[in-house]
């Protein structure tokens, strides 16, 4: 699981290698003073289990709202796809999580507290919360195949309205554990993470909500697919707001979200968004069309979370995005005297 | 469990973290204008707290061959290289030096440079050396982040790893403003400077401050040494370095002041060190917010899909 030892002047070369590729700068390389050029901070020690936690935990909670949405509207299709999906995606958040610990089988001293300071402790509540209601709403669905006789006779009986409200528990808690994501990576030093704050829940936001829409388009027949179609066009219209924010708005600290593979990343999650969205309104009687669509949605939200990811990655291995933004903080208020 | 108002601003953080025997906070005053980098800092931190080595390394870029801090290198001396005289030019600003920064002068010869060729291929140039630490921040990211509570705040007002509770989640470490704590490859939990918690205990000085030959490394209760360390700046002013500062001093600042201080003779980057490094958790309550505000959008997008009629 961990990586052999390596002599620790290795890891730091590897820092003043890596930089200066082919990727045209948009922001001039900006003068700052460092130690021999070496991070000031240290890099997060997440490696791509968290950007893909990320990605499931958002499907979970985008597919978990369709489901509810189904279930209360009378369209079993997305409700099954939408409980099925959410399961899995959940079970796989789990182990990612769990997978990426230094320590896994030491998860459970996670629950010894509850910290509002630490978002990754009120994750993990939250996910303690959701990922049980979204198990028993997708077993329900396992009801129809129960013998109708006998003590599995009565779990027949009993488990459709269980699952109901299992679903609507999980539906419930699926907006919080889309968007404190949001706050797990803004509330570290990570200066383009933390820069990034208002704008990084809106963004899970929206890829959890066209992620969700991606499944019901994937597994609906059309006539059950409207909703989809609008969640999906609502969801990238966050999504696509947010990440131009982060691209534009922070200067310096933009620059790791649109430059080397963070920038690819993002620019990918954009046009998969895109085709996703249109392919969604014009695949109103295609079942291929609308299909594809919803694989293109769940590919930007791949994408856009993997990008996120490394672009924080990238601007903490850089001396520069942490010395700059800082240095001018301090000038401009010696400025102000 | 603090409250909103601790988040920072000056506090003292032992009572603040609910210690009613809290005893005089205690901390660390780093004078880096005496530090000959001998290095027995981070030697004897290694031998006291049974810190395992990083092998032989040799980075090529200066006599530092340590780097940073890390999981196994609780004090790390930092050696700066720079081309430029140690007295700057008389009304020269201090930092307004900071422009070049560190530079690899080639390894000395057996005499002082300029010496056989003459005064004219002398450069100017100067060598500091500091020997870095955890701050023990007032107000600690690593200690605010941690979903385990395996960081604590102790008695002393220091901050420390219990290491049978971590489980390696490694929030800490990017949560960190100064980069210090780090995870140990092969063991995957978070480690870093306990300030000696078992010695303080028993009322014994640190091990890195008690090895150091030229007390560069000060220990001692945190107020004494803020006092001490305004006067050294003085006097190294009066002698005509302007160039002498305090950092991580400042309860106003962003973190609170540190529990370790330093005073440096050059801008605090040139150390390798935030110029202004500030507590994520100061940000925490308007990320919530929007947070919330993110998860209600999220929610009324999904109820207006579904009421939204059925093409
Ligand atoms: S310097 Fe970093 S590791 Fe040390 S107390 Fe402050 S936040 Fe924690
Ligand atoms: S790595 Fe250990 S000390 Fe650091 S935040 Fe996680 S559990 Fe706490």
């Amino acid at each position: 699981m961990s990586a052999p030892h390596r002599p620790v002047g290795d890891r730091f070369r590897r820092y003043r290698t890596g930089r200066g590729g082919g990727e045209q700068l948009t922001v001039p390389p900006a003068e700052f003073t460092s130690y021999y050029g070496r991070p000031v901070l240290k890099p997060p020690v997440w490696k791509w289990d968290i950007a893909a936690y990320l990605f499931t935990g958002g499907l979970a909670a985008g597919s978990s709202l369709l489901a509810a949405g189904g279930q209360l509207t009378g369209r079993p299709a997305l409700r099954r796809a939408g409980r099925v999906t959410s399961l899995a995606a959940v079970t796989a958040s789990a182990y990612f999580l769990v997978n990426d610990l230094g320590r896994p089988a030491r998860f459970h001293h996670m629950l010894r507290v509850a910290k509002p300071t630490s978002p990754m402790s009120v994750g993990t509540w939250i996910l303690t919360v959701f990922g049980p209601a979204a198990g028993v709403a997708a077993v329900a669905e396992a009801a129809p195949w129960l013998p109708e006789r006998g003590a599995l006779g009565v779990g027949r009986r009993l488990l459709p309205g269980v699952g109901r409200a299992a679903g609507l528990v999980a539906a419930a808690t699926a907006p919080a554990l889309a968007t404190y994501t949001g706050v797990l990576l803004a509330d570290t030093a990570v200066p383009s993470w933390h820069e990034a704050y208002p704008e990084l829940p809106a963004i899970f936001a929206g890829s959890a909500l066209a992620s969700g829409a991606g499944v019901g388009l994937l597994a609906a027949p059309c006539a059950q697919a409207g909703p989809a179609r609008r969640m999906a066009v609502a969801g990238a219209a966050l999504e696509l707001w947010g990440a131009h924010r982060v691209e534009t708005r922070l200067g310096l600290l933009s620059e790791p979200y649109r430059t080397g593979a963070p920038g690819r990343l993002l620019r990918a999650g954009r046009t998969l968004t895109a085709a996703g969205v249109l392919g969604a309104l014009a695949g109103r009687r295609s079942r291929l069309l609308s299909g594809l669509s919803g694989a293109a949605l769940l590919a930007a939200s791949v994408a856009t979370r993997f990008g996120i990811f490394h672009g924080g990655v990238a601007s903490a291995r850089d001396p520069k995005y942490t010395v700059v933004p800082q240095r001018a903080r301090v000038d401009r208020r010696a400025a102000q005297g | 469990m603090p409250d909103a108002d601790s988040r920072h601003g000056p506090l003292d953080p032992a009572p603040d973290a609910g210690w009613t025997d809290a005893r005089p906070r205690m901390g660390f005053f780093t004078d880096t204008s005496v530090c000959i980098g001998c290095k027995a800092c981070e030697v004897a931190c290694k031998e006291w707290n049974d810190v395992p080595g990083s092998g032989l390394d040799l980075l090529g870029m200066s006599y530092d061959n340590t780097g940073a801090l890390t999981a196994n290198s609780w004090r790390h001396v930092a050696f700066v290289e720079q081309p430029r005289p140690a007295a700057p030019a008389a009304g020269a600003l201090p930092g307004a030096s900071a422009a070049a920064g560190p530079q690899f002068l080639g390894m000395p010869g057996a005499r002082p440079p300029g010496r056989d060729t003459g005064a004219q291929t002398r450069s100017d140039f100067r060598w500091l050396m500091m020997s870095d630490v955890c701050k023990h921040c007032t107000h600690a990211a690593c200690l605010d982040v941690c979903p385990t509570g395996s960081l604590f705040r102790t008695e002393f007002g220091t901050v420390v790893v219990q290491e049978d509770i971590c489980n390696g989640c490694g929030y800490c470490i990017s949560a960190c403003p100064y980069g210090v704590i780090d995870q140990r490859r092969g063991d995957g939990r978070a480690w870093k400077c306990t300030l000696c918690y078992d010695r303080l205990g028993a009322g014994l000085t640190p091990a890195c401050a008690q090895a150091c030959p030229t007390e560069s490394i000060q220990y001692g209760p945190l107020d004494e040494l803020r006092e001490r360390a305004a006067h050294r700046v003085a006097t190294l002013h009066e002698r005509g370095v302007p160039q002498a500062r305090l950092y991580g001093h400042d309860p106003t600042d962003g973190v609170g002041g540190d529990g370790a201080f330093f005073l440096l003779l050059d801008e605090p980057e040139v150390y390798g060190l935030p110029p202004d490094p500030v507590v994520t958790t100061r940000d925490l309550p308007r990320m919530w917010k929007r947070a919330g505000l993110a998860a209600l959008a999220m929610a009324a997008a999904a109820v207006a899909a579904f009421v939204g009629g059925s093409s």
